[in-house]
């Protein structure tokens, strides 16, 4: 069992650690960034690209990619935006981040402006945590004092500063054209690729760099050790660290940061969360926010994969599925946002469902009407099968509403949408062929869902 | 409009931030909402003026975002997350509990104008499930009991005003 590694979350919980900029320079705080504007922008792009760090706000993207695409030749501003939206279900690590460390985010969003010659940055932070986004201000007002953000940073000719956004309970603010959109002041409705990739055509038209609060901390990170010295850290292709947000049906429910690729999905649930509830066994798990396919426990997932140069077999489990982007894409789901949710044999995948498609169905911006029309039936269908009358083609009904939604949509949320509907049908179709019988005999649940 | 100085103090200090001042939409929304307790009628053509956008630009915005009202609502706003993993932890219950304790239902505002009781999308705090938000306060693993003295703190305070 490999032990936790936290060098995002090293201060989180921690006694005695305070968010103010006093008790973050006694840690080291902003060491880093002084160092970084002594060096040439370029070289710090280049560690993050050394450093295979991949976004952390679900869909992996390459981080030094992401920079490199930046239309640098347009001679209009760049922007940088921290996603701080944090909204998919399931995912809870960028607000420890912002509440208990914050200074962490703005020394890596600082670095990141340097980096990338940003002179103006925006934190976009969900509604929802109004303590958040004040405690984001007075560490940034701190920092700013500090002469950290601001004009002629640390004495130098660079200059950039940083404001805080608030969204308003949206959850498709945490797309980041959709993003763009409503800091523009405009209803979040994303905004169609080609042509508006952020990187050319971002906020106000002008190129735009949106990341994940903790993927800045891991960039952090990076300029003070090294592209190469990171990339060391997990596995190759899946590099650094991981925060895993545990929640749902195990003993110990909670945030756990582990080397990426380092510890499997049973060695996750069953030593470090302590396995299922007393007399209980895991049914199902989500291995990556709310939109990610479900794993089935019992199933197996085998083929081909590449280990150093070899192509060798594997046969899994679920318990046996290392927890890295690339593996779980493998067995065809996602590490998407580190969001793990647990059910065990208490929980009917239909209501299960329901709950899910019911947060889909309120989410939808509306645009497109594959994904307006056919959440709200995925929701209706499921809310009829719990609450009224459910029919055997339930199941087949429920499959070819969610079919026609991906891929004709403009943005992921589509695929955010039917992914769940997919896989349920597929990994528990028989629970819902046979959920009109099963609530014939069987007493209502204790626990409603839906 | 009505607003209290500091309100408009910080009202022109915000637009100062965006290059465009339709990009202040939102916070001049959450700024009169925090004054105001909601978007008042009067607002969206104000907002307008100040940003020098058309109305509807303002109201479109205003329907979309599911954290802005336009109405009153009870004094304090207990929003109970609805999402999975809170619901696998009970929170289903949870909300029960608060209407019961309260006598009214989701959406609704309390006959004594107390309280106002909603569901809302996952918190972003799903380790700690069920998980409830009481005006500007997480509240987290809300269980029936601690449910029932959350609600006692309120009653008691909703008395002592009286
Ligand atoms: C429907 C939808 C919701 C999203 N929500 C979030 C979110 O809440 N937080 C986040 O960081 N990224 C979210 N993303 C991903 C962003 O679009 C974007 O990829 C990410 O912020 C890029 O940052 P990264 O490269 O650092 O991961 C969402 C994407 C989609 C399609
Ligand atoms: S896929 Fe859905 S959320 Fe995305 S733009 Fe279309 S309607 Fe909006
Ligand atoms: S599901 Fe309730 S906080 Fe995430």
């Amino acid at each position: 069992m490999p032990s936790e590694r936290r060098i995002i979350f090293q201060h989180i919980d921690e006694p005695g650690y305070t968010n103010d900029l006093a008790c973050y320079q006694r840690h080291g705080g902003y060491e880093i960034l002084k160092k970084a504007v002594l060096r040439k922008p370029e070289e710090l792009i280049d560690e993050v690209k050394k450093s295979g760090l991949r976004g952390r706000g679900g869909a992996g993207f390459p981080c030094g990619v992401k920079w490199g695409l930046v239309d640098r030749k347009s001679g209009k501003p760049i922007y940088l935006i921290v996603n701080a939206d944090e909204s998919e279900p399931g995912t809870f690590k960028d607000r420890y981040i912002m509440h208990q460390d914050p200074h962490q985010l703005i020394e890596g969003t600082m670095i990141s402006c340097f980096a990338n010659n940003v002179k103006q940055a925006y934190i976009y932070i969900r509604g929802e945590m109004p303590h958040g986004a004040r405690i984001l201000e007075k560490a940034i007002a701190e920092a700013r004092a500090a002469n950290f953000v601001g004009k002629n940073i640390l004495g130098t000719s660079y200059s950039c500063d940083i404001f805080v956004h608030r969204g308003a309970g949206a959850y498709i603010c945490g797309e980041e054209t959709g993003l763009i959109e409503s800091l523009e002041g405009k209803r979040a409705n994303p905004r169609i690729k080609p042509p508006y990739f952020p990187a050319v055509l971002g906020l106000y038209q002008c190129p735009t760099i949106v990341n994940n609060v903790e993927t800045l901390c891991h960039v952090k990170y990076i300029a003070e050790h090294g592209g190469e010295a990171y990339a060391r850290i997990g596995t190759p292709g899946n590099t650094g660290t991981r925060i895993f947000c545990v929640s749902g049906h195990v003993q110990r429910p909670g945030y756990y940061e582990f080397e990426a690729g380092k510890i499997t999905m049973g060695q996750l649930l069953n030593e470090v969360c302590g396995g299922p509830l007393p007399g209980r066994k895991f049914k199902a798990v989500i291995p990556g926010g709310s939109s990610a396919k479900i794993m089935r426990f019992g199933e197996r997932y085998k083929g081909k994969r590449k280990v150093g140069a070899e192509m060798v077999d594997y046969d899994w489990g679920v318990e046996d599925v290392p927890m890295d982007f690339d593996s779980l894409a493998m067995i065809g789901t996602m590490g998407g946002s580190g969001g793990v949710i647990v059910m065990d044999d208490t929980v009917n995948m239909v209501e299960a469902l329901a709950n899910i498609n019911a947060f889909y169905s309120h989410e939808s911006c509306g645009q497109c009407t594959p994904c307006r029309e056919g959440a709200l039936w995925m929701k209706k269908i499921t809310t009829r099968m719990v609450h009224g009358a459910a029919r055997t083609e339930d199941a087949a009904l429920l499959k070819s509403v969610a079919d026609q939604i991906p891929g004709r949509t403009i943005c992921a949320f589509g695929e955010a949408c039917s992914w769940p509907t997919q896989s349920f049908i597929a990994k528990f179709g028989d629970e819902f062929k046979n959920y009109a019988e099963t609530k014939k005999t069987a007493k209502p649940a204790e626990t409603a869902l839906i | 409009m009505n607003l209290k100085p500091e309100t408009l103090k910080s009202i022109d200090e915000v637009i100062t931030h965006y290059p465009s001042k339709r990009s202040a939409t939102l916070p001049l929304l959450h700024l009169i909402q925090e004054d105001v307790g909601f978007i008042p009628e009067e607002a969206i053509p104000w907002i307008a003026a100040k940003l020098e956008i058309q109305p509807i630009n303002v109201y479109e915005v205003v329907t979309f975002y599911p954290m802005f009202r336009r109405q009153p609502i009870g004094r304090r706003h207990i929003k109970v997350c609805r999402t999975l993993s809170c619901a696998l932890m009970g929170g289903y219950k949870t909300c029960a509990a608060f209407e019961r304790e309260f006598n009214t239902h989701r959406g609704e505002v309390s006959a004594d104008g107390e309280v106002t009781i909603d569901f809302v999308e996952c918190l972003a705090s799903c380790g700690t499930a069920p998980v409830v938000l009481i005006d500007d306060d997480l509240h987290e693993k809300v269980d029936l009991a601690k449910a029932k003295q959350l609600s006692d703190q309120i009653k008691k305070e909703a008395a002592s005003r009286r």
